[in-house]
């Protein structure tokens, strides 16, 4: 009896100091599921899920905090996506969020006065110019956020849709128009 | 007698080449404008060179190679450039690219041409940045930079594979260059032979064109060339696709996401071996290409074509019949129809189909997949199409790419003996161009991602380095009245007991501090003034006067 107790006890505590060991060795920094979340959100920055980023709303869903439909640039797509990951059903877009085409934002520097405002405001540094000259944004590193419409003091901002052009067109999904004359 | 191999699948279309092989290549007429895009290869688009209202020569740059991956563009005759705008270009999409018009003088005058009688004489490198000024790309459909195929430090390349097996009905255009050229084409092969330091050379041939065979086994022989041999290969499409033609010559399975030279093998149409010879011996850069024309036309045949000429120009010429409805540029098999039947010939043109409705039926509507798996018989890529099918229509991609979907070369075998007409090519391009956008999309997010953690981080680091800077400014100044007794407010009480005390300090040092430098500005352009100019600051100086004597007594007239 007195042994059996004795051996019971023995082991648990090596399975105890084992599973302690473990738990400081292999220890994760941050919660990984973030990160993955991170990965499927498209990265505008834009705050239109009214979290100030892709990050911290990746961390609100995370924390079970924010819903997954909130995110307009991912489209319904990265709604399916998040569903996917985070083993949820598939929820239609709430409230007043409704994803747009993509577009990317244009200075008119006509009429840009300088005054550095935007390029404070763009989360992804993609405004080059300095005081008192002329701003412009780099069309490559523009996520379209809007961010920078706001803080503009002469409305010289505007977003261009992105159109298809031969680099970036695509195939088409093939639909055929049903022959209903039978 | 060589051993060949095969490969799976294929199937055995009407070739349909007996109609446009008949008579020689004719030299096309000039026609009466040129319109010639400027991204006509694989890579970057080349750089406009010239000017709208320019007169350009015959074989002038118009577009200059533009980075690592790309090619020139040459004037094809000599004449005025019109426009350089955005026009309608042959592609699928029939979206504008920009393009370069030219209207011929009439006078084909060539600019100074750098002939090079002995090509051994230039080295390598020197060799291959002429073949890229001179807009050399593979003409055999894929227009990729031949220069850039024509490196060979990294792999040992035993083999050099010409490609002559043209697959595809109703194309003959490689057919009567061999029949024609076969000379310059073999002078062209050693040249790229040299380049890669090739042993052998195998001339794939498909066994339909007899006369083309004996033309480049009679050049061989006369040209004294060594290790070169030209082999005829059993009619079969896709025979002329480079994996499935270096499998019949060689027994080598390039298998997926590896590239033939990785294996020693590199292959070459025989129209890019041509054009190369052309642009080191003769300096011509690519300006033509041959074109064959036929379907619904009154004449089909061969005709050497000015890059940019019309393609409705073109088919005039061999007399195209009234109910034509529009042009396939390529073979029936993988073939695209073009937007318009104004767009100009590129340097992919290998053929332009007249199409009508007798000659092309409208296809019968596509009834659902009965699972026949013919077309996994007939696949020559080994793959399952019915799979990929499934998973495109479904648009599971991710699934469909673990079937292999980028190995599919989308030769249209599947669905040419699919018995429910599914158009199953379409569904495997759509997959194909859906991936690469999200695929595009996912590494521009991840570099977004990337730039507003820089952003912040560098945020972070300004804000810590102000403040490490404010205080050490602080200790300093502190420091330093504490060591000067002399002042009074100071001495009298312990600055660093009494927090009430330092805030005082505080802001009396930058009082101080703004004095100092309100005292060290002084007006500027003041040493040098006519006694107007004095007069008129007077007269200012007094008017402001009179306004702060004015805002006075209205301040103090107010309850």
């Amino acid at each position: 009896m007195l042994n059996a107790l004795l051996a019971m006890a023995a082991i648990a505590i090596a399975l105890g100091a084992v599973l302690g060991f473990a738990a400081i060795k292999f220890r994760v920094e941050g919660n990984p599921l973030v990160d993955k979340i991170d990965a499927v959100l498209p990265q505008t920055q834009c705050g239109q899920c009214g979290f100030p980023g892709c990050k911290p709303y990746a961390t609100a869903i995370a924390e079970g905090a924010a819903d997954i439909n909130l995110c307009p640039p991912g489209g319904e797509e990265g709604i399916h996506k998040l569903a996917d990951l985070l083993g949820m059903e598939f929820k239609p877009f709430g409230g007043a969020t409704v994803p747009k085409p993509k577009s990317v934002a244009l200075i008119d520097e006509f009429n840009c006065i300088g005054c550095t405002l935007c390029i404070q405001a763009c989360p992804v540094d993609a405004i080059a110019g300095a005081a008192k000259q002329m701003h412009t944004v780099i069309a490559d590193e523009c996520t379209g956020c809007e961010l920078c419409l706001a803080p503009c003091p002469v409305d010289c901002i505007s977003m261009v849709p992105i159109t298809d052009s031969v680099t970036n067109w695509k195939w088409k999904y093939p639909v055929y128009a049903l022959n209903l004359s039978k | 007698m060589r051993t060949l191999y095969q490969f799976h699948g294929g199937i055995h279309p009407p070739t349909n080449k007996t109609q446009s092989n008949q008579t020689p290549i004719k030299q096309a007429a000039l026609p009466s404008k040129l319109i010639i895009p400027l991204h006509q290869h694989v890579g970057n688009n080349a750089r406009v060179m010239v000017e709208a209202g320019q007169h350009v020569l015959k074989g002038q740059l118009l577009g200059a190679p533009e980075g690592h991956l790309s090619s020139a563009v040459h004037a094809p005759t000599s004449g005025t450039i019109t426009a350089i705008d955005m026009q309608p270009v042959a592609h699928a999409s029939g979206i504008p690219d920009l393009c370069v018009t030219l209207i011929p003088d009439g006078r084909d005058e060539w600019i100074a041409r750098e002939s090079c009688c002995d090509w051994q004489g230039l080295t390598h490198t020197e060799l291959r940045h002429r073949l890229r000024q001179a807009g050399v790309v593979g003409l055999g459909g894929a227009v990729f930079p031949s220069d850039m195929k024509l490196y060979a430090h990294k792999h040992k390349i035993k083999t050099l594979v010409l490609n002559g097996a043209e697959c595809e009905p109703y194309i003959t255009c490689d057919d009567l260059l061999m029949r024609e050229r076969a000379a310059e084409i073999l002078l062209g092969v050693e040249m790229m032979r040299a380049l890669l330091y090739a042993e052998e050379v195998l001339i794939g041939i498909e066994d339909n064109k007899p006369e083309a065979i004996d033309a480049m086994r009679a050049a061989v022989a006369a040209g004294k060339h060594e290790r070169m041999e030209v082999i005829a290969v059993p009619t079969v499409y896709p025979g002329g696709g480079a994996k499935q033609l270096i499998r019949v010559l060689t027994g080598i399975e390039v298998a997926a996401g590896v590239r033939s030279t990785n294996l020693g093998v590199q292959c070459f149409n025989v129209g890019t071996a041509y054009s190369a010879w052309r642009a080191i011996h003769h300096g011509e850069p690519l300006i033509s290409r041959i074109v064959t024309v036929t379907g619904n036309v009154g004449h089909p045949q061969n005709f050497e074509v000015l890059i940019g000429t019309p393609m409705d120009e073109l088919v005039a010429q061999a007399d195209q019949l009234p109910d034509t409805s529009g042009y396939i540029m390529g073979g029936p098999m993988m073939g695209v129809l073009m937007p318009s039947m104004q767009v100009g010939v590129v340097k992919a043109t290998n053929c332009i189909i007249a199409a009508s409705s007798k000659l092309f039926p409208k296809a019968a509507p596509a009834l659902p997949c009965i699972r026949c798996i013919r077309c996994a018989d007939v696949c020559p890529a080994e793959l399952q199409p019915q799979e990929l099918y499934w998973f495109s229509k479904a648009k599971n991609l991710d699934k469909a790419e673990d079937y292999h979907l980028f190995d599919c070369i989308e030769c249209g075998a599947c669905s040419y003996v699919c018995p429910s007409n599914i158009p199953l090519v379409q569904y495997y391009r759509f997959a194909k161009s859906e991936i690469w956008a999200q695929e595009a999309a996912k590494k521009s997010a991840d570099a977004a991602r990337e730039r507003h953690e820089f952003r912040e981080s560098r945020i972070e680091r300004e804000k810590r380095e102000k403040a490490e800077k404010l205080a050490a400014r602080e200790k300093s100044a502190v420091e330093a009245r504490a060591q000067a007794p002399l002042q009074p407010a100071v001495a009298a009480s312990n600055p660093d007991a009494d927090p009430e005390n330092t805030m005082q300090l505080k802001i009396q040092i930058a009082i101080d501090h703004a004095k100092e430098q309100a005292a060290a500005i002084k007006p500027k352009n003041t040493e040098q003034l006519t006694p107007q100019q004095l007069a008129e600051i007077a007269d200012i100086e007094a008017r402001r006067a009179r306004i702060h004597e004015l805002a006075k007594d209205t301040s103090d007239g107010q309850p």
